[in-house]
């Protein structure tokens, strides 16, 4: 692979890392980790439980940086621009741009308005009342949940169902306009048609968003990404068109992995 | 945290593509027996032969039968991936090129009972040697397949030459004979016939030589193997 820096890379890429390595205490639990990220398209990292997904996924928005012994080096950019270091991104504005959707849903107990409402609200992205109602219906719109819950606005969005509490987690998470979406294991409390409505509304966000999904089920991966990266012990093992790696991956680690051939 | 091992965490999984994997090898010996029989029967002009390939050509087509199912049910209840699933589809693909084959030794069979009622005509004796060194070809990319031994296959794959030369080359003996003496034409005439049929036996080996190839590597062929069989043009004016 050819060396990339943050100022070389090409023009569709949205985020890259380079070299990350996290630490927890003194355990190194990522071993520097290279990806690129592209526009409009979505990648699914996979590999076993503990190989360091979910640490991965957080060193995108500095979420390990709220885990108290977790220590993170090496680049990380989004849009050339550094995330960490002096003149890093501000957090609050990252995690604006690079938001999360996670494995639980996890709506405020409050109203489903309210719940998409939260983001526009406490970063000010609203100019009246009216222009708050438009980006809720959208967001809604967007999540494929609005005709769900059009008339009840305001109750409870922990009254909805599983499926629709993630839909509305996502609606949530793109209500603030975000330009990358991360998703840790969004459908692994879902049963199979509200999985299978979640992975419709992925391949929907595509579009407008840049998407980095991890997953458990490999046929998730497969069904909704373009790009996989297989992690195994903190490292990337392979990563590549979603197509390439579960046709024909060239490496024996990925291979045992996706077939189940662990043991 | 577990590692990586040669067999599926699931054993059924692997029970299931032995399975596969012991009716290919099965149906393989099948179709090179039936082969090697139907020549045979020409050679030795054995009635007795032809009849029995004839008679057990549905022992081919049940194995077919048997892979295609198996194959349908791998792909609805295990969904396998990489090389699980170049597997699957290989020996889907593989299983009817060998179920043609046995096909075409068959229909060599049942010419060979007609020609045993005329005369020997001298050509047989070129067709008797193409057929062997099919059978062999056969054989031999039919163990490369089965051991997933691409570098053998694509050997075997090559050799495929010297079947389109000799199949022109008989193919130009039998037009002379028959102009020479009009009263072969009609064994001839089966004969030709015939030498299509093995002919076809050499496409299908190189079919699964392919295969074989895609197997190990997840890439297809794609170079043109280059075709010297010069029959189709044999009787059109050369300037
Ligand atoms: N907050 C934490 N404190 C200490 N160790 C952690 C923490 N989070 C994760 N780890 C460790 O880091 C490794 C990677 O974990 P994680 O990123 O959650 O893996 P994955 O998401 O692939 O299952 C594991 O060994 C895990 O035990
Ligand atoms: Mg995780």
């Amino acid at each position: 692979m050819p060396e990339a820096s943050a100022d070389t890379v090409a023009l569709d890429t949205k985020m890259t890392s380079r070299d990350v390595k996290v630490h927890y205490g003194d355990k190194l639990a990522l071993k520097g980790v290279d990806l690129e990220f592209r526009t409009n398209e979505v990648t699914a990292l996979i590999g076993p439980s503990g190989c360091g997904k979910s640490t991965f996924l957080r060193c995108l928005n500095r979420m390990n940086d709220t885990i108290g012994i977790a220590r993170v080096s090496g680049q990380v950019t989004l849009d050339n621009d550094h995330i960490y270091g002096p003149n890093g991104i501000d957090p609050v504005l990252l995690r604006m741009r690079v938001g999360m959707v996670f494995q639980k849903p996890n709506p405020f107990p409050k109203s489903l308005y309210d719940n998409v409402a939260f983001g526009p609200r406490i970063h000010g992205l609203y100019r009246d009342k009216d222009h708050l109602d438009e980006i809720v219906t959208k967001a809604l719109e967007k999540a494929g949940l609005w005709h769900e819950v059009k008339d009840r606005l305001y109750e409870k969005g922990t009254g909805i169902s599983g499926g629709q509490q993630q839909r509305l987690c996502i609606a949530r998470a793109i209500a603030v306009s975000p330009e990358v979406i991360l998703m840790d294991e969004p459908c692994s409390a879902l049963d199979p048609i509200a999985t299978a409505k979640v992975e419709e509304l992925i391949d929907e966000l595509r579009e407008n968003f840049t998407i980095v999904i991890v997953t458990h089920s490999m046929q998730q991966a497969a069904r909704v990404s373009q790009r996989t990266a297989f992690f195994h012990l903190g490292e990337v093992i392979e990563v590549g068109d979603t197509e390439q790696i579960f046709t024909a991956p060239t490496q024996q680690l990925t291979q045992g992995y996706i077939t189940g051939r662990f043991g | 945290m577990p590692t990586i091992g040669e067999q599926h965490i699931v054993k059924s999984y692997d029970d299931e593509m032995k399975r596969l994997h012991d009716a290919l090898a099965r149906m393989a010996g099948l179709a090179e027996a039936q082969l090697a029989a139907s020549i045979e029967a020409l050679e030795k002009r054995d009635s007795d032969i032809a009849t029995q390939v004839m008679n057990s050509d549905y022992k081919v087509d049940e194995c077919e039968h048997f892979i295609n199912e198996q194959t349908v049910r791998l792909l609805a209840l295990r969904a396998p991936v990489a090389d699980d699933l170049r597997l699957v589809i290989s020996a889907l693909k593989a299983a009817g090129d060998i179920e043609r084959i046995a096909d075409h030794a068959a229909n060599a069979a049942k010419r060979s009972l007609v020609l045993n009622q005329m005369p020997t005509v001298a050509p047989m004796r070129s067709l008797v040697r193409m057929g062997k060194l099919v059978a062999e070809l056969l054989n031999e990319v039919l163990d490369a397949f089965l051991a997933h031994d691409a570098e053998r296959a694509l050997a075997v794959r090559s050799r495929d030459q010297e079947v389109d030369d000799l199949y022109s080359s008989l193919f130009r003996e039998i037009l002379t004979y028959m102009m020479e003496d009009p009263r072969t034409i009609t064994a001839c005439s089966h004969l030709m016939f015939i030498a299509k049929n093995i002919e076809r036996v050499g496409d299908h080996a190189t079919n699964i030589a392919e295969m074989t190839y895609f197997i190990s590597t997840g890439r297809a062929l794609n170079d043109q193997r280059p075709k010297r069989d010069t029959s189709a043009f044999e009787g059109a004016v050369t300037p």
